[in-house]
């Protein structure tokens, strides 16, 4: 594991590059079939739709891949992520409409813990809305 | 509908081994929109320290989730798939996984629970590889939305 950042060159509150991904409908189908996950909430509108959903809403794990990627090129490594969770607060909705969504994530360091590992805590919004809670991830650093 | 409390602590046999290829690990890289070349390079892996590909953190659900079907999926257990919405999710990682990996999971059910009309059902995969290495650990919660009638919740406990 080797890990660019070095523990002693961070502090609690050091913030990590903020990132934004778009999210549109082609990319929940590349995710579904690479995923396995072919739950039609993520792909069929009238059934998102008659189960009370907004529109169809993206997989909580493409979010989470996504909103992960800024501690992965942060560290440069990503075998340096030991634990990562986070709470799906809101769904991320995907409109059929030629844009479809943005998450927007920032990252800041909330705590430095032993065997030089930080805990980073994340935050993602799409539509003005927090998408995700307890977003935390235990990285690994040089 | 209320879920049968009694599968809570229930652990299934280990599943047939999955084998990782550095093609489903690219596949799923692209999916994701990462570019990194430790997904799809094995000299890039090398330069970090690993003797082939790695997968992206979240690779595991492509395990774990295939492995909660045993629960998921049962009939008798009757949860709705189509009201299923993510909760939260949790990895632990020992080291992460790599192509060539053949990994085995071992399920348990750890909690049932109802709330303002969810049904919510959390899981605990075990992944480690035939030899008996352990791998990582994959924590999901799913909840299986109210049914029409009563208002969508707007967030999941």
């Amino acid at each position: 594991m080797t890990a660019t950042v070095n523990y002693d060159d961070v502090e609690v509150g050091t913030e990590l590059p903020a990132a934004s991904f778009a999210v549109q409908r082609v990319n929940l189908v590349r995710y579904a079939g690479a995923s396995g996950d072919f739950n039609v909430i993520h792909w069929n509108q009238r059934v998102a739709e008659s189960v009370g959903l907004p529109d169809v809403i993206a997989h909580g794990m493409l979010t989470m891949a996504e909103v992960g990627r800024v501690v992965t090129d942060w560290t440069g490594d990503p075998g340096s992520v030991l634990e990562y969770g986070v709470r799906f607060t809101r769904p991320v909705v995907v409109p059929d409409d030629g844009a479809g969504a943005m998450i927007e994530v920032t990252a800041t360091v909330g705590a430095k813990l032993d065997d030089r590992r930080v805990r980073v805590d994340l935050t993602a919004t799409s539509a003005g809305a927090k998408v995700l809670s307890m977003a935390r991830a235990v990285v690994q650093l040089a | 509908m209320a879920l049968d409390q009694s599968y809570i602590g229930r652990t299934y046999a280990p599943s047939e081994p999955y084998e990782v290829g550095r093609e489903k690990i690219r596949e799923f890289a692209d999916a994701i929109g990462d570019d990194n070349p430790a997904y799809r390079d094995p000299d890039a892996a090398k330069a970090l320290g690993y003797d082939d590909v790695i997968a992206p953190p979240t690779f595991a659900i492509v395990l774990s989730a295939r492995v909660a079907t045993q629960v998921i999926h049962d009939p008798e257990f009757g949860l709705d798939y189509s009201r299923v919405v993510h909760g939260e999710q949790r990895f632990v990682h020992r080291r992460p996984v790599r192509a060539g990996d053949r990994l085995i999971g071992v399920l348990t059910v750890d909690n049932i629970r109802a709330a303002a009309g969810n049904d919510i059902v959390s899981t605990r995969v075990e992944l480690s590889t035939e030899a008996g290495e352990p791998v990582a650990t994959a924590y999901s919660t799913l909840v299986a939305r109210a049914p029409a009638g009563t208002p969508a919740p707007q967030s999941t406990p």
